[in-house]
């Protein structure tokens, strides 16, 4: 079994409102010193086997069709064995 | 003229969709649910507005990668007119037949209100039966309609002719980028826009705004049979 954490996160120069919403309850909270807050999603998905090569290119496949809009998010993939 | 409507779970202005163009084409359109992989042979299709599957993930994700929407797909290759309407609009693009990609409203509030659309382009089969800077009324119903593209799809929109409605007078209600509110692919068969022109179509509705979209195609469809 190959476990697997992608990161989807927005591109840079995306506006992003919900994490502008964010920032301003952190400091409601009275939590300074913060610059900025971006947020993002995050999938933990297990793949059969233990072949970690082909386990990226599915997951990649999987981005990039549908776990990522490419136009306006980027992913990182993070693989762990087992 | 003959038009299909797109079915899929989650969805709730079909019914809206569904009597726009009941009324406006004397004729009741077909329905396809989502399993469906073939269309029936049409001068139209609709994909609805709603929140299809939930909006899970991205909103029109889900319902992008449905079997149905690679029939719609191979339609609009084929020059087959595409109309799709809020949620409709945000499967279209997240299916790839329009650039670009609808985010969450910058005010993150849903928004349901009227607004005013400039009409960019009307040589548009959807829009010839506006004027070009005509300003119409249209109803929007949304929380993710925040038009974003990236500059070079944006220049390459405007060079284009392919930004069709403008939201004008200052109710952008979402904050997309260069006011844009409707839009069609390169080919100019394909449609995509928030606002819902099905909900101005009668005097009962308060206008008949956005009978004009149908009238359009109404047109096109006439004019080519005959």
């Amino acid at each position: 079994m190959i476990k697997a954490r992608i990161i989807v996160t927005l591109k840079t120069g995306v506006l992003d409102p919900q994490g502008k919403a964010i920032e301003s309850a952190l400091g409601n909270l009275g939590i300074d010193g913060v610059g900025s807050v971006r947020q993002g999603k995050v999938f933990d998905v297990e793949i059969d086997g233990e072949d970690a090569a082909g386990a990226k290119t599915k997951l990649d496949a999987m981005c990039e069709q549908l776990l990522a809009n490419t136009v306006i998010e980027n992913y990182l993939v993070e693989i762990h064995h087992g | 003229m003959k038009t299909a409507v797109v079915l899929l779970p989650g969805l709730n202005r079909d019914r809206d969709m569904i009597a726009a163009l009941r009324t406006i084409t004397g004729k009741k359109p077909v329905t396809v649910w989502q399993t469906e992989t073939a269309l029936p042979d049409v001068d139209l299709v609709v994909v609805p507005g709603g929140f299809s599957f939930g909006d899970y993930l991205r909103a029109g994700a889900i319902a992008a990668r449905s079997p149905v929407m690679r029939a719609v797909a191979d339609a609009a290759a084929k020059g087959v007119p595409v109309l799709g309407v809020c949620n409709g609009f945000q499967i279209l693009c997240e299916a790839g037949l329009l650039p670009g990609a609808l985010m969450r409203n910058a005010a993150l509030r849903f928004v349901c209100r009227e607004v005013k659309l400039e009409v960019v382009n009307a040589r548009t089969r959807f829009s010839t039966a506006y004027e070009e800077g005509q300003i119409i009324r249209c109803p929007v119903a949304h929380h993710d309609g925040n038009y974003f593209a990236d500059d070079a799809t944006l220049k390459s929109l405007k060079d284009d002719g392919q930004i069709v409605f403008r939201y004008a007078e200052g109710t952008n209600p979402n904050g997309a980028i260069h006011d844009i509110a409707g839009i069609v692919n390169k080919a100019g068969n394909v449609l995509g826009m928030m606002p819902h022109p099905e909900n101005l179509v009668e005097p009962e509705h308060g206008g008949t705004d956005g009978r004009g979209i149908f009238e359009s195609l109404l047109g096109a469809s006439t004019s080519v049979a005959a």
